[in-house]
């Protein structure tokens, strides 16, 4: 078969416009103006982040003025300990630490358990127990809030990490999932060979199914981590005195406590809070967007 | 007396036993609350004093008493409806032009995925000083680049709800990786299939293409609309203080059932409003399910 047929054509003046009628120039066309739009979307995109950095690194003054500057006169990298002096923001990094490592060692462990469960244990009522794992993800937060927060207060857990920590440790219905569905794909053969040898179904998921999943539990570990890094709602809801507050309850806050908004101040601490999650991003992001596609195609 | 148990009744044992957090979490820490706030919502509740039944009063001021509710509930919709299909749309073409065997492809989409990482309060106080009538970034471009002069976006009215959209936008990356994905495992042999029947890309793109991730589609839109409905965090930072502002025009449902609860604590209400809008998302769920279970083509029957 010839070539996109295009030899039957009638003949054009130029090499180059004979080349474009054909299926192969075609293609290369296509793809010409497809990188050329992506290339334009990407700079569109990456302009916020650009702007972010560039205003944390102004002064004040530099911030209000027409037109802006994409670069400052002078570095201003005495914004950075400004900033994160004006509120405490050390004591809001450590918060956020603690809360978002206590989280992620729960979510790990019991998610990983239930959805080994859930993949490979044959028992009355599993498809159905399933079914309702699924379903709570539909539940919106607000139903549970209200609710939850009365629980909370009458355990006298208000104003402690516990609200935020212990709910965790119970299992979440996406990750359940995204393990689920990557135990799944392991062959059976080999938990099977090591039951045979005698293991225990705890040590079966210790031996075999924790070193083969650790791609998936890394997924899973980034969720966790940016959710709860990110996190405004719960923290706005459950923690109220100043020493006990988040990075993102705290930026918020910052906001209001300064007369005139210091826009340079609040790009400077923003970039400080956003940075453990875009360094994450880079070095992990094989398992960012692995995780993404195993959620939302494979569903 | 020794129990003496079977193989299979050890697995469902084991079973039960492993998942067994969930399902104390899920008793404790969801129906038991849901149940509770089903009960609130019928309630006169400020959690010092014990709840006082008022039966449906929560409902009948919510619906004949209260214009704050039918402007969340059309801040909240407008928005839905405008974000969520303009974000299939832009994310969709996003990756079919990725899907061009384009150079450099894994950088394109690192650099696309990167906003999704960043989400919640750093996001919305980077929009908020973008989107600044004087001195941000999208009116300066606006002038610059087509010599308008831009709106004062979260400052009037009939521009917040845009505002939001716009911002919105920039954070298509998690249903784009999800695009991706599903157009790489798209059989090729279809496309050359459709390609010596004589179809041109567009009627590929329709024919062969959209058929075959529509449902990644139908999952996007449903875990879209359900996001958006929930819409809070953007609000509460973008809006002076988490008031909803100018004149309620930032008002989403989720702001303004957060105020109900946390503000003036009247928790009856806002678990009223709550419930209302866990059936909005049902029904809207199931809606989306009958209208799209014809145009939907799961590949081997499923």
């Amino acid at each position: 078969m010839q070539e996109g047929g295009s030899v039957n054509k009638p003949l054009y003046s130029t090499r180059g416009w004979l080349f474009f009628r054909s299926r192969r120039g075609a293609e290369a066309l296509t793809r010409v103006g497809a990188t050329a739009i992506i290339l334009v979307c990407a700079v569109i995109i990456l302009i916020p982040a650009a702007w972010m950095l560039s205003t944390s690194l102004k002064t004040l003054q530099e911030v209000l003025t027409f037109p802006p500057k994409w670069i400052p006169d002078s570095w201003m990298w005495s914004n950075y300990p400004e900033a994160l002096t004006f509120l405490p923001f050390d004591i809001y990094f450590r918060n956020t630490a603690l809360i978002t490592f206590a989280v992620l060692i729960g979510d790990l462990l019991t998610n990983s358990l239930v959805a080994y469960a859930f993949a490979r244990l044959r028992a009355p009522g599993r498809e159905i127990l399933f079914t309702l794992v699924l379903s709570t993800m539909m539940v919106p937060y607000q139903v549970l809030m209200t609710p939850q927060y009365v629980l909370f207060h009458r355990l006298g857990w208000v104003d402690t990490f516990r609200p935020l920590v212990i709910p965790a440790w119970f299992g979440s219905a996406f990750l359940i999932f995204l393990l689920r569905q990557f135990y799944r794909g392991i062959p059976s053969e080999l938990d099977d060979a090591a039951r045979i040898d005698g293991c225990g179904f705890i040590s079966t998921w210790w031996r075999i199914m924790v070193p083969l999943s650790l791609p998936a539990l890394a997924s899973a570990a980034i969720f966790s981590f940016t959710y709860n890094w990110n996190d405004f709602t719960a923290p706005l809801i459950y923690l109220s005195s100043p020493g006990k507050m988040t990075l993102a309850v705290g930026l918020a806050y910052f906001r209001h406590r300064y007369g005139a908004t210091p826009w340079h101040l609040l790009m400077a601490a923003s970039v400080v809070a956003v940075l453990p999650c875009v360094v994450l991003y880079f070095t992990a992001q094989k398992y960012f967007i692995q995780g993404v596609v195993v959620t939302g195609v494979k569903g | 007396m020794r129990l003496r148990l079977s193989m299979s009744q050890k697995e469902a044992l084991a079973f039960y036993l492993l998942v067994s957090p969930w399902v104390v979490g899920f008793l404790v820490f969801q129906i038991g609350p849901m149940l509770a706030s089903l009960g609130f919502s019928f309630a006169k509740y400020d959690i010092v004093r014990p709840p006082v039944w008022i039966g449906l009063n929560n409902y009948e001021e919510m619906f004949f008493g209260d214009p704050l509710f039918w402007q969340a509930l059309k801040v909240t919709g407008t928005y839905t409806f405008l974000a969520v299909p303009l974000g299939i749309v832009f994310s969709l073409f996003l990756a079919v032009m990725l899907n061009q065997r384009i150079p450099a492809l894994s950088i394109f989409r690192t650099i696309f995925y990167l906003p999704s990482v960043i989400s919640g309060v750093a996001v919305s106080l980077l929009w908020l000083w973008m989107l600044n009538p004087t001195f941000g970034l999208i009116n300066y471009l606006l002038r610059v680049l087509f010599g308008i002069q831009g709106p004062k976006w979260l400052l009037s009215g009939p521009w917040v709800i845009p505002s939001f959209v716009l911002m919105s936008m920039w954070s298509v990356g998690g249903s784009l990786v999800i695009y991706l994905a599903a157009l790489q495992s798209v059989p090729t042999e279809l496309y050359e299939a459709a390609s010596l029947d004589g179809a041109t890309a567009w009627r590929r793109f329709w024919h062969v293409t959209l058929p075959m991730i529509s449902p990644v589609i139908l999952f996007t839109f449903i875990t879209g609309i359900i996001g958006s409905l929930q819409t809070f965090t953007q609000a509460y930072v973008m809006s002076d203080r988490g008031r909803g502002g100018p004149h309620y025009a930032s008002l989403f449902y989720g702001l303004y059932l957060f105020q109900n609860a946390f503000r003036y604590f009247r928790m009856g209400y806002a678990s009223a409003l709550a419930w209302v809008l866990f059936l909005i998302i049902l029904l809207l769920t199931s809606l989306t399910f009958k209208l799209s279970s014809e145009r939907v083509f799961y590949a081997g029957g499923r």
